[in-house]
């Protein structure tokens, strides 16, 4: 299909209208008449709904923008310290917020503002969320305390199982092993060898597996309960002792289910119970207008740098322009589909990858040019431009793809920072430097294969 | 050719201009750490009429309260980020904003807030930039089969790093200027962009002794950088219009967010010829000296 360079710029014509179809204003109403012909109606992006060999997409293509661009949901919570010392109030404040942001952030909701807040004689968690969708969804999640225990039967409930084939767990006839969630080092979303059910797998800490082997060599033989937020889950007989601290909590779970479990578990309980005061809309941390400023700005530095291209470089430069455009079509796409919540950090990103972007093009014109003076044919040296220039293209951007994948920290590794700021940079910085590297190699050099035609001097 | 290795001592120069009383000023103040940083005091204000975000911010200007952060929410009113505030400030405030305006206006509500960017994050960061800086290393001394570019990469980049955060301690110093959040992510860009031009710089260099040219390595360098310094304009320039343009016309809440970028992309041009590739010369100097 991509054999020849004219088919190649054929499926560049059709993904830019298709771009352009993906990144049409929202609710943006036209209205204008050309003769006789007249035009009234509400522009709206292409919405995407595939149903294709079992897999659904569904996308509702919408630009998110983050708190500081266009504000969003304002959520007060009130610490309830009734049964905390006083001195220890202003600690406790501090890791609930702690636990609170850990727990927005794994639940990935991008970008949010956390904030402690404290009146004389209030505690306050001050929670700021980008758009006002899922504000309910995002409130249970931060109250909900997913507090884990292993509890195992009492002789009497023992006595009866024997009597009754069944024995449902329940807080009164078990009593607790001490081992909690709190000795938990990872939950994670794991699914059953033998089965494919979707179960959450656990490790603990070494304390945790010391006491997780105790408990299961008691126990061989007798079931154990596992409960959530005192609601029994599943109790699993003992077949023999675990003493390597792996568990595996296995229950009529969704994946959705699990995979939520496993979340709250890894963020840890709430030391102190919360409850929502006040909820309501805010504008952008920026200010409209300064927001409003700096994208005229914006487009006017961009517009410096297209004619700079043209200046420079002539009708190559015009088509490095071209394939800008295309790259600002694709990114911008790309962002609505994630989706990403765009914020200024995540713009620096952008800005900086069409900066990489832009550089590629540099690079290859000059590489062109510097061959053509060695007295090349343009073909030839057009082609040798390209080749050469790669080397230096592809470690410079390595290495901030490498920067991007630490930032961003899929991990969710401890020590790295998992939260929304920097990863929003990371996100839209490696997005823009890999739509550069097609832009700027694939798409200009079609341009100029089909539509560049050059004298030769000689 | 240009021989840019006969002016070690002019880069010196340039660079120690710019990093002695960055430096000094960084160990003597210190940055200012904005109150993302440190926590501060969140009014709310209630307008029983209608204001704009400009009069409530040029009002707060006239008492000289630095408001981190103005933000509208239901109608009427405005969250406010400020410094932590005595009560005489605050009180002053309101009877300020009673005489700017007929306007009545209510303090709904006056809280002490914790910081956005607490210290776990921060540091959290600080260890990431560090992680991302060796791996960068390991990645250009493989790429460049020579442990020398990533070590001269690196350098330029810590050289970068230090004149960004001198200068941000001289403005914090002199013109008040805060790092905020978006500080952080300014930092973060420097670092990506400063290793990117110091690559493209050596990758001429790589490839000229691929290619074996018979050259002594400082007049090697020298025709690599003669070579790359058209494009090394060429592609700062475009940046800094881009950014230019910004500082100039874009918002006053991103004013010195930008300016932070238009010094890291300065700064990473110039050091990639004048800092990295120096290094490269003088290391090979010293080893062919050693034999």
């Amino acid at each position: 299909m991509f054999k020849t360079p004219r088919r190649v710029f054929f499926f560049l014509i059709v993904l830019a209208i298709f771009l352009v179809a993906f990144d049409l204003p929202e609710n943006y109403h036209v209205k204008f008449h050309i003769g006789k012909y007249s035009v009234d109606r509400v522009i709206n992006p292409l919405s995407v709904d595939i149903h294709f060999l079992g897999i659904n997409i569904q996308r509702q293509l919408k630009t998110r923008l983050g708190l500081d661009l266009s504000g969003g949901s304002y959520l007060v919570l009130e610490a309830n310290m009734h049964d905390i010392a006083l001195t220890d109030r202003k600690s406790a404040l501090d890791s609930v917020t702690q636990v609170i942001e850990r727990r927005i952030n794994l639940f990935g909701v991008s970008e949010p503002i956390i904030q402690s807040s404290r009146t004389p004689n209030a505690y306050r968690i001050i929670v700021e969320l980008p758009g006002v969708t899922d504000v309910n969804q995002a409130i249970a999640l931060i109250g909900q305390t997913a507090q884990l225990e292993f509890r195992e039967f009492d002789e009497k409930a023992l006595q009866e199982s024997t009597i009754s084939a069944y024995l449902i767990p329940t807080l009164e006839n078990t009593q607790s092993t001490g081992l909690s969630g709190k000795d938990l080092s990872r939950a994670q979303l794991t699914f059953s060898s033998q089965t494919g059910e979707p179960e959450v797998s656990l490790t603990f800490n070494a304390q945790g597996a010391k006491k997780f082997a105790d408990i299961t060599r008691r126990l061989v033989g007798k079931p154990l309960a596992v409960f959530l937020d005192e609601i029994p889950v599943t109790a699993p007989r003992v077949n023999t002792e675990i003493p390597d601290g792996q568990a595996v909590i296995t229950g009529n779970f969704t994946q959705d289910a699990a995979k939520t479990l496993a979340l709250q578990l890894n963020a840890g309980a709430l030391p102190v119970p919360v409850t929502v005061v006040q909820k309501q809309t805010v504008g952008a941390t920026l200010g409209q207008q300064s927001v409003l400023q700096s994208l005229r700005a914006g487009a006017i530095g961009l517009s410096i740098v297209a004619a700079f291209m043209i200046a420079k470089y002539g009708l190559l430069g015009l088509f490095a322009d071209m394939a800008l455009i295309l790259y600002g079509l694709l990114n911008f796409a790309l962002y609505r589909w994630i989706p990403i919540t765009l914020t200024l950090p995540g713009v620096a990103g952008f800005l900086l990858s069409i900066g990489m972007a832009v550089d590629s093009n540099i690079l290859i014109f000059e590489r062109f040019k510097e061959e053509k003076r060695l007295g090349k044919p343009w073909r030839v040296a057009m082609e040798l431009g390209f080749g050469r220039a790669w080397h230096s293209i592809r470690d410079a951007n390595f290495t901030t793809l490498i920067t991007c994948v630490i930032l961003f920290n899929p991990g969710n590794w401890q020590f790295l920072p998992s939260s929304g700021m920097v990863r929003g940079f990371a996100v839209t910085l490696f997005i823009g430097v890999v739509t550069s590297l097609f832009t700027g190699i694939v798409v200009t050099r079609t341009f100029i294969r089909v539509l560049y035609k050059e004298r030769d001097t000689k | 050719m240009i021989r840019f290795s006969k002016y070690f001592w002019l880069y010196a120069l340039i660079s120690s201009c710019v990093l002695v009383p960055g430096m000094i000023a960084l160990l003597l103040f210190g940055l200012k750490p904005a109150v993302d940083f440190t926590g501060g005091t969140l009014l709310e204000l209630k307008f029983q009429q209608p204001v704009t975000q400009a009069q409530v911010s040029r009002i707060l200007a006239k008492d000289k309260v630095n408001a981190v952060s103005i933000q509208s929410s239901a109608s009427n009113s405005y969250f406010i980020r400020l410094k932590p505030e005595t009560d005489a400030t605050l009180a002053s405030l309101e009877k300020t904003f009673a005489e700017e305006t007929t306007n009545k206006i209510q303090i709904l509500s006056n809280e002490t807030i914790g910081p956005i960017l607490g210290k776990e994050l921060l540091q959290k960061t600080v260890t990431a930039a560090i992680v991302a800086i060796i791996a960068i290393l390991a990645y250009v001394a493989f790429a460049f089969k020579n442990i020398k570019f990533g070590v001269a990469a690196i350098l330029a980049l810590v050289h970068d790093l230090l004149v960004v955060l001198g200068t941000f301690a001289l403005l914090g110093h002199f013109l008040s200027v805060e790092v905020d959040t978006l500080f952080v992510t300014a930092f973060l860009t420097t670092t990506s962009f400063s290793v990117h031009d110091t690559i493209v710089v050596f990758d001429r260099i790589r490839e000229m002794l691929k290619r074996g040219e018979k050259l002594p390595f400082d007049e090697l360098c020298d025709k690599a950088l003669t070579q790359t310094v058209g494009r090394s304009l060429a592609n700062s320039l475009t940046l800094i219009f881009m950014l230019l343009a910004l500082v100039l016309m874009g918002g006053t809440t991103v004013h010195w967010f930008v300016f932070a970028l238009l010094i890291g992309t300065i700064s990473g041009t110039y050091s990639s010829d004048f800092i990295a590739t120096p290094i490269l010369i003088l290391w090979d100097r010293w080893e062919k000296r050693k034999k």
